[in-house]
């Protein structure tokens, strides 16, 4: 699906990694993990294409176009939007997926038609979630995505995942909180030398 | 030619060949401001028109003539820094500015100095000045930009834009404040043309103008080797703390 | 097409429902050409002489308060990576955003402009100009300054900042609206010329700008 090669990074002077290696096969997740500021968000910022690698390569080999969601700290919910006016955007953009299913995956069915500035943060990140199950992507990019979920909705995204991976999906994911997920590749940050 | 510029963003090699060039150029400039004020001041004819005031266009029009080819090389170094990502352009083109500017300002000034003996006022909204003005807001509006980020690399790269920006807009401003000038033609205004100038005349301009030229290119290369010091305390600040 | 169409959707859908930046805009044009004949004196000799110019002046700052926030919302929040993560080049996304703002701010602005101008003493027979003028020149206000916010993104003192970016590039625009509003010879070409130059490099610019601050 992913491989990259010999890949580094580097912001403000300061090597975060080099060298790293990933070959991400359909049905395999990847779990990223290190200290604050060992460059996990670089990393998955650097998968999705919006930080330029300072070395190596990133190639797609899940065949057509690149196709992916990456979720990052930013929860991209409009307040003054209803919720379902909020997941709508983006499911017009995939071109295709249901809203309906989206927000039945995250558990926000019921509040479909508030507007998202009444949620709360653990809501606007479930909101931002539901991108995911709405518009089905091969690969998921996952930047602490349970940041700000309570217990029962960190077990609702493990299941979630799994589902994914189960379907032949992959994914990337960067998180404090241990998700009960099996993963096929395991990568520690914070052990380059400056 | 782009090779030997890529040798001279060495670091190292750069401040060698900044220490060579300085006495010169500094000595050039030092040479030409003494010989071109001594021509301007008191061996040149006054001006049947404009009298002795005739004298602050031997500063006038070299440090206008400054302010716009500072910013073309300040454009055509952002291009560089934009385009082939190199180093050396980019300290170029930030260092550029604040002499840019200054000369813009010198400029302005002795614009208005020499308009109040020959306009009877300080200022009058004419094409020239206007357009000036508006060029001294392009430099400090891209001087603001280089200051606003933390990050040097976001800031170099916004200020590069901003001054490719202003390099196309530039001539459009020109062109609309000579065309609004000529919509609004105030009577009393003399209007400065100048077909021919006395050689008695042209030649302190010129010897003054190479005075700008070399001060220009020193203060260039101090402020290039500064900025390079500075980055390098910078990194070295960055590897003790990790 | 899909992204330009989606995006527009969603900046007027937000712009109709918040009243938002747009609106505040809008109202700012009119107290601005409100305010200006309690200054001046109400008579009509002498706002006639200068009710075009006036109006195209409090336009231009309208614009820049509006334009301030353009990328602003959707950088902070998160929106734009997700914009620059998807395979369309990012000129799409500045553009549909150009478009939004127009359609809830220039095109409003054209439309109240001879209103305002008729409260200023602006002759009957140049109402229709001076909406005209508006009309083809707004869009270069909203281009160049989609350019400025771009660059001012996650810089400190944005607003202040954006502004001075800004206006020193809406000279030409200034001079030739106003111009064309007196319906003076050659200006509204002229201005529809700005317009297109605007649209032609303006959002390059504003794409790379906002493509560093993504990369930041």
């Amino acid at each position: 699906m992913l491989e990259a090669r010999g890949l580094a990074c580097e912001r403000g002077g300061r090597v975060l990694f080099r060298g790293l290696d990933l070959a991400l096969a359909p049905g395999e997740a990847a779990l990223v993990t290190g200290p604050n500021g060992s460059g996990k968000s670089s990393l998955l910022r650097l998968l999705a294409g919006l930080l330029p690698p300072s070395a190596g390569s990133l190639s797609w080999t899940g065949g057509g176009e690149p196709d992916f969601h990456y979720v990052g700290h930013g929860d991209a919910v409009k307040p003054a939007l209803s919720v379902s006016r909020n997941l709508a955007f983006w499911v017009g953009l995939a071109g295709q997926g249901s809203v309906a299913a989206g927000l039945e995956a995250v558990g926000l069915s019921a509040l479909a038609d508030l507007p998202a500035r009444l949620l709360s943060a653990g809501q606007r990140r479930r909101l931002c979630l539901a991108r995911l199950f709405a518009a089905p992507a091969p690969l998921w990019l996952l930047d602490e995505p349970t940041a700000g979920l309570d217990e029962a909705a960190v077990a609702d995204m493990a299941r979630g995942l799994e589902a994914h991976l189960a379907g032949g999906g992959a994914a990337v994911v960067a998180s404090h909180v241990p998700l009960r997920v099996e993963a096929a590749h395991r990568i520690r940050l914070g052990a380059a030398a400056p | 030619m782009a090779r030997s510029l890529h040798r001279l963003a060495n670091p190292g090699r750069f401040r060698r060949f900044a220490g060579r060039a300085l006495p010169w150029t500094a000595g050039v400039s030092a040479l030409a401001f003494t010989v071109g004020l001594w021509l301007a001041l008191v061996d040149s004819p006054i001006d049947y028109q404009q009298k002795d005031s005739v004298r602050i266009m031997y500063v006038h029009v070299p440090a206008a003539w400054m302010a716009l080819s500072t910013y073309a090389v300040m454009a055509l170094a952002s291009a560089g820094a934009l385009i082939w990502r190199h180093p050396l352009a980019e300290l170029a083109a930030r260092a550029s500015a604040a002499p840019g500017a200054c000369f813009t300002l010198i400029a302005l000034v002795t614009g208005s100095l020499w308009g109040l003996p020959t306009w009877g006022t300080w200022w009058v909204w004419d094409a020239r000045l206007t357009s000036v003005l508006a060029l001294l807001f392009l430099y400090v509006g891209y001087m603001a930009l280089w200051r606003a980020f933390d990050d040097p690399r976001r800031a170099g790269r916004a200020a590069a834009v901003l001054a490719l920006v202003g390099a196309v807009n530039l001539p459009i401003v020109k062109f609309s404040v000579d065309w609004w000038s000529t919509l609004h033609q105030p009577a009393s205004v003399s209007r400065f043309g100048a077909p021919a100038i006395d050689p008695a005349m042209l030649r302190p301009l010129l010897v003054m103008y190479a005075a700008f030229f070399f001060f220009w290119v020193t203060v260039l290369l101090l402020r290039i080797r500064a900025e390079l010091d500075e980055r390098r305390l910078a990194a070295l600040a960055v590897q003790r703390s990790s | 097409m899909r992204l330009f169409l989606a995006l527009l959707g969603r900046d007027l859908a937000l712009a109709g429902r918040q009243g938002g930046e747009s609106g505040l805009a809008l109202l700012f044009f009119v107290l601005g050409a409100v305010l200006f004949p309690l200054g001046l004196g109400p008579d009509p000799g002498t706002l006639a002489g200068v009710g075009s110019g006036l109006l195209w002046v409090i336009a231009l700052l309208a614009a820049l308060l509006s334009l301030e926030r353009l990328f602003r919302a959707d950088w902070e929040d998160g929106t734009l990576d997700l914009l620059a993560a998807r395979p369309e080049p990012l000129v799409t996304v500045v553009l549909s955003k150009c478009a939004a703002h127009w359609l809830a701010t220039g095109l409003p602005m054209a439309v109240i402009a001879p209103l305002l101008g008729s409260m200023l003493a602006v002759p009957g027979a140049h109402l229709g100009l001076l909406a005209l003028s508006f009309l083809v020149g707004t869009p270069a206000l909203t281009l160049i300054g989609a350019a400025g916010a771009a660059l001012t993104l996650g810089a400190r003192l944005g607003g202040v900042l954006t502004a001075i970016l800004v206006l020193p590039l809406y000279i030409p625009v200034l001079i030739f609206g106003a111009a064309a509003a007196e319906g003076r010879e050659g200006a509204l070409a002229l201005l529809a010329a700005l317009s297109l130059a605007a649209l032609a490099l303006a959002p390059a610019a504003a794409a790379a700008a906002l493509r560093h601050a993504v990369e930041q």
